[in-house]
């Protein structure tokens, strides 16, 4: 079997993750934060960890501004309506993804301003296309850091000092590329970060989280990130006296029994990526995309979509077979030939129409960490053989 | 004179913080229930010898985690801590 859907979620998980996740419920099970005995004790300090490994690979000035959430969806969502209220303005690139662009609608017909920077058919944004859309000020700008079609990398520095000059905060969303492309929330001025654990960061499903960017170095970042509100209110086994939400994170924004397991995973997975080292994990992705672009580039009847540089993407590649849907060639794949990848508009129209794939999507072939290069020349022969019908 | 005090925070999920902080310093805090005639509060604090305290404080401002307060404790021999 060829598991090319990493970029839905990585698989399979390295064993230290599986191995953390149980040790946890083993030996951990308290709930954490809760109690002071020394289950609880155990499992507080492993969720601590795990929002410390967090705050390490993202370059995020406070572990305690780490929010853990479901997914990157929930951080999103609990982004967007904590800092959007009627009257503001957003803006948005091109090539956001559903997680992103429902919550806006929803947020539009609430009396948000939305306004989105078109992507070019390769997936690119332009920082200058944001200069403009910004003169009439903004609250926030959210960006999809790399598309979850086609891989393009987006220009997330740039782009958040364009925010800043226009007075609005930047919100990444880094469900692609947290634990794929080297992150510095400092040193590229992202105010905040949403992330999965299930896809890059090697972690189980229902892990994710909001990284906030405090201190920011500028009070009126601060000031902003400090008046988020919560989705959920509930118990943080924190204030308890109060049946008001406390002002203190991660609880402000975080309640509720956290999935400790899922945790403690998602720190085994952040461990595992540190030990193979970041770097060589992307020069070896780097590897596989170009061995992807080159091997279904020259087959007949094949479109390749988005940037023709590996370099300008993560290991995402989507094409076209002439003549077939792309439900048919990704059945035949997995069918034929064991070869596992995902179809259609992969929850993000707004790419879809940037790249021109609009409504029938593309088939996506996302290689990770240990996709071997006969992998790739397999996957690229089988596609081949379907051309050829 | 007190051997041990505590210091309280606002967020459990600081007490992980300052231990692994103080820890990191060399120092051998210990997590312990928030005694009750400090905070009618539920959660953690952490314990520390009384003597290390401006060191503790130190750590704590320097990586600005926010805490409550410092307070000594009485001593009892089954809360001594090992160093």
């Amino acid at each position: 079997m060829i598991y090319l859907d990493h970029a839905a979620t990585s698989w399979p998980k390295p064993p230290e993750v599986l191995r953390a996740m149980t040790a946890f419920l083993e030996e951990a099970g308290g709930n954490p934060g809760r109690s002071g005995h020394r289950l609880s004790v155990a499992a507080g300090r492993i969720v601590y960890q795990a929002r410390e490994a967090v705050a390490g690979l993202l370059h995020a000035p406070d572990p305690l501004a780490v929010i853990f959430t479901h997914n990157a969806t929930h951080a999103l969502n609990l982004a967007l309506h904590g800092l959007l209220q009627p009257g503001d303005r957003v803006v948005t690139g091109g090539m956001e993804h559903n997680s992103v662009m429902r919550p806006l609608r929803a947020l539009e017909a609430t009396g948000v301003e939305v306004m989105a920077v078109p992507a070019s058919p390769e997936g690119r944004l332009d920082p200058g296309d944001f200069v403009r859309a910004l003169r009439s000020g903004a609250r926030l700008v959210v960006l999809n850091h790399a598309s979850n079609v086609v891989g393009t990398i987006a220009p997330a520095a740039e782009v958040a000092q364009v925010a800043h000059a226009a007075g609005a905060l930047l919100l990444l969303d880094a469900a692609q590329t947290a634990g794929v492309l080297p992150i510095d929330m400092q040193a590229m001025g992202l105010d905040l970060l949403a992330f999965t654990g299930h896809k890059g960061l090697q972690g189980p499903p229902g892990t994710g989280g909001l990284v906030l960017n405090l201190p920011s170095g500028e009070a009126w970042r601060d000031e902003l990130l400090r008046q988020i509100h919560p989705l959920l209110q509930g118990g943080t086994g924190s204030s308890s006296v109060s049946e008001q939400q406390p002002d203190h994170l991660p609880d402000r924004l975080e309640c509720g029994t956290p999935n400790g397991a899922g945790l403690a995973g998602l720190a085994a997975g952040i461990a595992w990526l540190h030990a193979r080292s970041l770097d060589s994990l992307r020069q070896h992705e780097l590897e596989l995309t170009r061995r992807l672009i080159d091997g279904l580039g020259d087959i007949p009847g094949v479109t390749l979509y988005g940037p023709r540089d590996a370099e300008d993407r993560t290991a995402v590649v989507s094409f076209r077979v002439e003549g077939m849907s792309v439900s048919e060639v990704g059945r035949r794949l997995d069918e034929e030939d064991s070869v596992l990848c995902r179809v259609g508009l992969h929850c993000a129209p707004a790419a879809h129409r940037a790249l021109g794939t609009f409504p029938e999507g593309t088939v996506r072939f996302a290689p990770g960490p240990l996709t071997r290069l006969e992998d790739i020349d397999a996957a690229v022969r089988a596609v081949a053989r379907l051309a050829q019908r | 004179m007190s051997e041990i005090g505590v210091v309280l925070f606002y967020t459990t999920s600081a007490v992980f913080r300052a231990e692994s902080l103080l820890r990191a310093a060399g120092l051998t805090p210990r997590l312990v229930p928030t005694p009750r005639e400090l905070s009618s509060d539920c959660g953690l604090a952490l314990q520390f010898a009384w003597d290390v305290r401006n060191e503790v404080e130190t750590i704590l401002q320097r990586a600005g985690v926010e805490y409550d307060s410092l307070y000594p404790l009485p001593t009892s021999p089954a809360d001594k801590p090992a160093s």
